[in-house]
């Protein structure tokens, strides 16, 4: 059964139409990429899919139940969202954010039990932050925060992670990072939905791509046929330069991690 | 391997609660003990145990006890209150009269002050005051909307603030006795003397409604640290938040206020005080301020006993005069974590 399976998913926003009829499918142990120039309408797709803005048109299934019809913490345990850009507003330590995380099974009353706490450490060693976990989240850099945040996202051990470029804030080793880790949720038998920017990665780490453009699907499907000279130059209005190879190779990912770079993250 | 910080976290937590709850305590009884006529207070509590009608067990039972208990349920209401909004509205300056409880009770009871319908009718101030503090906070949540956002819920309060304050302004301007301005200026200042335990008793069921509806919303003010839409996806109502949050704070500060008058700061500064105890966590706030609001007015309420003056400065005039200054160093201090 697909985790997530949307059918003409139209959105206006003040009068202004947003998306028309966008229809996807999310099975487990996939990851979809969502691409598209800037204002294609891929973060609001995103919301619409965590359950914060509602759809004028179309129907939602979660893992077979329409989304509007899940109770708030059945769907707040299945979906996890990190939104783009995302902060914290008050100074609480990395710990205490990433510890957030586990509300959703905590209901009002309830405190972090030991399975809480050991899935909290967890998600704190997957992203590198252990020895940043009493850190305030102000003092942070840009990168670190971003990381704090996926860990957050990532404690909640959903089935269904929804990521707002995730990677747009960090160096090229943490790109890496980051998108490892998502593809490793997928892996886990998990999904993903992510918003990316760079080609590179989204051919290298997504089954599928989505593209969209001005709030409609242009193409989707395998990296190699949705990257194409024609989408690029409706989407992007951009042409590829090419040294002798195919398309592909100009977006093949041509750096990889090699693990032992000095000052590695987590270790002061 | 567990962290060895969170178990140690819990326990830090809990002994700031035990520590806030005893210094609450002493005071409690301290504030029995200080008074213009210095009184045996054991001997007045063994006349009052006993039945027997001493001046003595008077004073205590009549005149200081009520003002010690409302002292500690006001301060409590004006603590968490103050806590509850800065969370639900992720803003550090946000009192609990932010969106229109304070000022609507204080409208409310000058009202009953300015028609006389209150020195005629003895329940008439207090219920004009919750009248006001509940229809002032309707208000403000119907011109800010339904889904609105924290900056025009914060706008939508200070214009019906402003509306409440010219009204009451044109009351004392239009008022038909210099009687009736002398009791609604004297109201406004805020004052925990010259109260009988019937007012503590018209005030405690307000305030402990609005309590009740406060506990459990912890987690989901914890939730709203990482911005509304985020919070949403774990699983947070926040129209019902609000709503749930908005009403409490009606009930219980303007329960306390048409009893205390207005007592500013208390609400603002007890949360900031707390904030860095509590590793900055809006849920875990809640109940630390409820005790520090009770510590602060309680100390205030102390203080302007011990006044040298002729006149018993008004406990409100006290919590602004401190209180002000003390915000403004709070903010200087502040300024570290802004990045």
């Amino acid at each position: 059964m697909n985790l997530v399976e949307a059918s003409g998913i139209s959105l206006s926003l003040g009068g202004q139409p947003i998306l028309h009829g966008i229809s996807l499918q999310l099975q487990a142990g996939e990851m979809l990429g969502l691409i598209g120039p800037n204002g294609a309408g891929k973060s609001s797709l995103l919301k619409i899919i965590a359950g914060i803005v509602k759809p004028a048109a179309g129907s939602l299934l979660i893992d077979g139940c329409p989304l509007n019809r899940l109770k708030d913490q059945a769907r707040a345990r299945s979906i996890a969202y990190l939104a783009q850009s995302g902060t914290a507003h008050w100074p609480i330590s990395v710990a205490r954010i990433v510890a957030l995380g586990r509300l959703p099974y905590l209901g009002s009353w309830r405190s972090a039990s030991l399975e809480d706490r050991r899935i909290i450490e967890q998600a704190l060693q997957r992203t590198g932050l252990l020895a940043l976990a009493e850190r305030p989240f102000p003092t942070l850099s840009g990168g670190e925060k971003a990381r704090v945040l996926l860990a957050r996202a990532l404690a909640v051990e959903p089935k269904i992670l929804l990521a707002d470029e995730p990677v747009a804030a960090l160096d090229l080793s943490h790109q890496l990072e980051v998108m490892d880790l998502l593809r490793q949720h997928c892996n886990d038998g998990g999904t993903a939905l992510v918003v990316l920017h760079d080609l590179r990665l989204a051919a290298h780490y997504c089954d599928r791509l989505l593209l969209l453009y001005q709030g409609r699907t242009l193409d989707s499907g395998i990296p190699e046929s949705v990257i194409s000279d024609n989408n690029l130059q409706r989407a992007y209005g951009i042409r590829i330069r090419r040294k002798g190879g195919s398309l592909m190779d100009a977006f093949a990912l041509t750096w990889s991690k090699t693990g032992d770079q000095a000052g590695s993250c987590g270790s002061d | 391997m567990i962290h060895p910080s969170q178990s140690d976290d819990q326990n830090h937590h809990s002994r700031l609660l035990a520590l806030l709850a005893v210094v609450t305590a002493c005071l409690f009884i301290l504030s029995l003990f200080v008074g213009s006529n210095p009184i045996p207070v054991l001997a007045a509590m063994m006349d009052a145990a006993g039945d027997t009608q001493s001046i003595i067990a008077l004073i205590l039972t009549e005149v200081r006890l009520p003002r010690a208990l409302i002292a500690l349920v006001a301060g409590a209401t004006l603590g968490v209150c103050g806590a509850t909004m800065q969370g639900v509205l992720r803003n550090p300056l946000a009192s609990p009269g932010l969106v229109g409880s304070a000022s609507g009770a204080a409208l409310g009871a000058s009202l009953t002050l300015y028609s006389g319908i209150a020195t005629s009718f003895w329940l008439a101030l207090p219920a004009g005051g919750m009248v006001g503090s509940l229809l002032a906070t309707l208000l403000v949540y119907t011109l800010a909307g339904r889904a609105a956002g924290t900056a025009t819920l914060i706008l939508a309060g200070v214009a019906v603030n402003s509306i409440a304050l010219a009204l009451i302004s044109l009351l004392i301007n239009l008022a038909p006795s210099p009687y009736a301005v002398r009791e609604i200026v004297l109201w406004m200042l805020g004052s925990i003397a010259n109260h009988s335990m019937a007012d503590f008793w018209i005030m405690l069921p307000g305030t402990l409604l609005g309590w009740a509806l406060l506990t459990g919303t912890g987690h989901s003010l914890d939730a709203l640290t990482l911005g509304e839409e985020t919070a949403h996806t774990l699983g947070v109502n926040l129209d019902r938040l609000r709503w749930r949050v908005f009403i409490a704070v009606a009930l219980a500060v303007g329960s306390a206020v048409s009893i205390t008058g207005a007592i500013g700061f208390i609400g603002l500064v007890t949360p900031h005080l707390l904030r860095p105890l509590v590793g900055f966590q809006p849920g875990r706030l809640l109940l630390a301020s409820a005790l520090g609001g009770a510590i602060l007015l309680l100390c205030a309420d102390i203080g302007v006993r011990l006044f040298p003056a002729g006149t018993e400065i008004k406990v409100g005039v006290l919590t602004s005069l401190v209180g002000a200054p003390f915000f403004l160093f709070l903010i200087v201090r502040s300024r570290r974590w802004q990045t």
